[in-house]
């Protein structure tokens, strides 16, 4: 009984050393994908005319676009959820795209080192038009220009939300229009 | 006691809000709020200086410029100077401006009474900056960020809407403004005219709950 307790251990211990290993290697190579970003044009600026394919696209997969900036707290608060939602939904097609709304000016100082502190995973564009007035009701006749704000859409429907989140309420919205 | 029970009377609220809401399209409370051609209610909101502050008290006043807007957010930041330029252009004219904070300090910690006096020190604001302490104006004017616009003119006693949104159309450089909807509206309200653009939008923080 010891003996096969012990050897249960022991390749339990092995298996521990092997993971561990493994998640160094991983981990690593997340590192390597997370410093990416800082190369130039991994965060396209794009004007409305630039943002609009990313509100318009029409083909299998859905789509998360949530208007955001680094010095919106509540924004910030949701984030982690789209991440969790990119990751646990990727295989029905659910793509999360982030539009920073932070002045361009801060992108090196404020927005890339945001994305690489928390890892985010997800397609980040910072939008740079100043023009709001004429864009905003473009994005949606609803929106007051208050962020967080996020529109859902696929080829079947399309909704768009001004407020934040929890995890659980994003999880609802999503899996409604699957 | 009495902020126990506005908690209520909020919570209230925002729960048949979100009942009477569709399922898939839950609005804010502060959703509902003032059309063009509405009468504003009048409030009587503490100061930086710790006066309270009611519309009424302005008897002069043709009209006000309410702009609700806060210590924190970067789009607030870059408007101050123009603020204090409409008001010091404006109040002279008839239409001072009066600028309320309705953001809950214990959500966004650098929007206290305090701090909201240092600001108005510091940035040497010429109008009143008053506090929504119960956070019940905002959501009767219907403001859902910061800075949100609403222009209000006399008429008959009454403090009817006659502009919601934007100062105007580039809120991150003012030497790039290329039309100010806010100083428009009050010229053509001041030469008798009917506001020729009467809503605009722009970005802004969301009011802190």
């Amino acid at each position: 009984m010891l003996s096969i307790f012990l050897l249960m251990l022991c390749i339990a211990c092995g298996n521990n050393t092997k993971e561990e290993t493994s998640v160094t290697a991983s981990e690593e190579k997340k590192e390597e994908t997370a410093a990416a970003p800082t190369e130039a044009g991994l965060i396209p600026i794009v004007d409305y005319d630039g943002l609009k394919p990313y509100l318009t696209k029409n083909n299998d997969s859905t789509y998360v676009v949530n208007f955001w900036a680094t010095w919106c707290k509540p924004c910030i608060k949701e984030m982690p959820y789209f991440e969790r939602i990119q990751a646990e939904y990727a295989k029905e097609k659910v793509q999360v795209v982030f539009v920073s709304l932070d002045f361009p000016d801060k992108i090196n100082t404020q927005v890339i080192p945001f994305i690489e502190k928390n890892n985010i995973a997800s397609k980040v564009i910072l939008l740079d038009d100043n023009d709001a007035n004429s864009w905003i009701p473009k994005v949606s006749k609803e929106w007051s220009g208050a962020i967080p704000a996020t529109i859902l859409y696929n080829a079947k429907e399309r909704i768009f939300y001004e407020r934040s989140f929890t995890y659980e309420e994003l999880k609802k919205e999503v899996t409604s229009i699957l | 006691m009495k902020k126990g029970s506005l908690s209520i009377v909020l919570f209230l609220a925002l729960v048949s809000v979100a009942v009477l809401s569709s399922f898939k399209s839950i609005q804010p409370a502060a959703a509902d709020g003032y059309t063009i051609g509405d009468a504003a209610t009048d409030f009587k909101l503490k100061n930086v200086d710790g006066k309270m502050v009611s519309l009424s008290d302005y008897k002069e006043a043709k009209g006000f410029i309410v702009i609700f807007t806060c210590n924190t957010c970067p789009y607030a930041v870059a408007s101050e100077d123009r603020i204090n330029a409409l008001d010091t252009k404006y109040k002279p004219k008839g239409f001072p401006v009066i600028a309320i904070n309705p953001n809950n300090p214990e959500v966004q910690p650098d929007d206290t009474f305090v701090k909201m006096q240092a600001k108005a020190k510091e940035k040497a604001f010429t109008f009143p900056y008053l506090y929504d302490e119960s956070q019940s104006i905002y959501a009767k004017y219907g403001a859902t960020k910061t800075p949100h616009v609403y222009l209000l003119q006399k008429e008959k006693g009454k403090y009817i809407v006659k502009y919601i949104g934007a100062i105007d159309d580039n809120v991150r450089d003012a030497s790039a403004v290329k039309v100010p909807f806010l100083a428009n509206a009050i010229d053509e309200l001041l030469a008798g005219k009917e506001v020729s653009v009467k809503e605009t939008k722009a970005i802004g923080c969301s009011v802190k709950q």
